[in-house]
């Protein structure tokens, strides 16, 4: 039987994807396994640039990316990097992600064991280009006012935009997005006070 | 011969332009087009998956039977991509914190499926190269100019961050129009089909223009009345 007439055979046609299936998992699996390390080291690299941006250089003297700790909120782990200046827990480093004007914009942010902002930044946003994207450092210094802030250094009522009868600037043109960053850090910082012990390892 | 892999150039390049003539692959083009240098990116990674994917379909073709080559071409095609895709991140990881999220979207661009079904399964494996090639290249000119444009007139710049892209020798394209603050719709949905609008409108005027010329130089009647 020659080549062209099984060709036209029912049989040939399964067989055909069958292999082309195989091979294709082949090279996929080859692949995976020839990237797979550079990719998790490239990862840790873009998590330690990003960790390193809210909490000031210098201040932790421990590698925070394997120290770690997960806590839930709203029924979802948050995993806490704890920042150590000699054994003693300075800081905690956390994502977090409210809804914004087009999609979920994620935040991270360091908080000191006082309770005060140390930086915060945002990780992944959808927000209108050019209106709502000010609250990339890039764009802007705006995510910069959280520096230095607490529940009740502004109060609790005033952790709202302008319009809201708040302290944070709103931008023109848009004020859900930076409301719902205002929202996230003041969540972000209520959630760092209600687990405070636990983050610090004191005993209660 | 080489007259005939001229004229796949040409076709490529201008007369069948994946954007401006077959008006194919719309989803990516209208998405990245943002800036010069998105465009630019995600021209030249189409490119390198067109050219391949041609070259392989070009080369099973005799293999492949006709009822099922539509999912082999598939499973061939995605195969490609996702191996890209893998190897960017792992190996050229900033580039790929750029076009990581158009890398994807090569799988459903219907040109490159487009040209394994038109051009590679009927040819040769170095005609349908060239073919990949020049349809790649058309289609990395056709993002570029609509990105630049786009980028321009929405956010006064021209090649930001070309840098991230191309290596920090190429800093010199990055350029930046000072006092204008850009018109937002430029950038947002809209301004990608206006601008295509326009740039379609003006291939077809210019190649009427070429046609007229030509008529005119031969001397038919058409052209004296004219």
């Amino acid at each position: 039987m020659n080549f062209a007439s099984f060709r036209e055979k029912m049989a040939y046609q399964p067989i055909l994807l069958g292999v082309f299936a195989l091979l294709a998992s082949g090279a996929l699996a080859w692949a995976s396994s020839a990237t797979s390390d550079s990719i998790a080291a490239a990862e840790a690299k873009d998590l330690r640039d990003s960790l390193s941006e809210v909490l000031p250089r210098g201040l932790a003297d421990n590698d925070f990316l394997k120290d770690t700790l997960d806590i839930e909120r709203n029924g979802k782990p948050v995993t806490i990097y704890l920042a150590r200046r000699g054994g003693v827990v300075i800081g905690a480093i956390f994502k977090l992600a409210e809804r914004g004007y087009a999609a979920d914009i994620q935040v991270l942010m360091a908080v000191d064991a006082d309770g005060r902002t140390l930086g915060v930044r945002v990780l992944k946003h959808a927000e209108t280009p050019g209106l709502g994207d000010k609250i990339e450092l890039a764009k802007s210094k705006w995510i910069k006012t959280f520096d230095g802030k607490s529940i009740g250094q502004p109060s609790l009522e005033q952790w709202a935009v302008k319009k809201d009868g708040g302290v944070f600037d709103q931008f023109a043109g848009a004020t859900i997005t930076p409301r719902a960053v205002v929202k996230t850090v003041k969540g972000g910082l209520e959630f760092f006070s209600e687990h405070r012990k636990e983050i610090l390892g004191e005993k209660s | 011969m080489n007259n005939a892999f001229g004229s796949i150039m040409k076709e490529g390049l201008w007369n069948q332009n994946v954007v401006f003539a077959q008006l194919l692959a719309m989803c990516p083009t209208m998405a990245v087009t943002t800036s010069g240098t998105n465009g630019l990116g995600m021209g030249l990674a189409t490119t390198a998956v067109l050219l391949v994917s041609n070259i392989m379909v070009s080369m099973i073709r005799h293999t492949v039977s006709s009822q099922v080559r539509i999912p082999v071409f598939v499973v061939l095609i995605a195969t490609l991509v996702t191996i890209v895709d893998m190897a960017m991140n792992a190996w050229l990881h900033d580039l790929y914190k750029v076009l990581g999220l158009f890398i994807a979207l090569i799988v459903v661009n219907c040109a490159i499926l487009g040209r394994a079904e038109a051009f590679a399964v009927k040819n040769g494996v170095f005609a349908s190269a060239v073919d990949g090639l020049a349809m790649g290249l058309g289609f990395t000119g056709a993002l570029t100019m609509i990105g630049l444009i786009r980028e321009f007139l929405g956010s006064g710049t021209l090649f930001a961050q070309a840098s991230n892209l191309l290596g920090p020798s190429f800093a010199f394209l990055e350029m930046k129009i000072p006092g204008y603050g850009g018109a937002l719709l430029m950038i947002l949905p809209p301004g990608g089909f206006a601008v295509l609008g326009f740039l379609l409108a003006g291939k077809r005027v210019m190649e009427s223009r070429i046609e007229e010329r030509a008529r005119a130089a031969t001397g038919t009647p058409d052209a004296i009345t004219a």
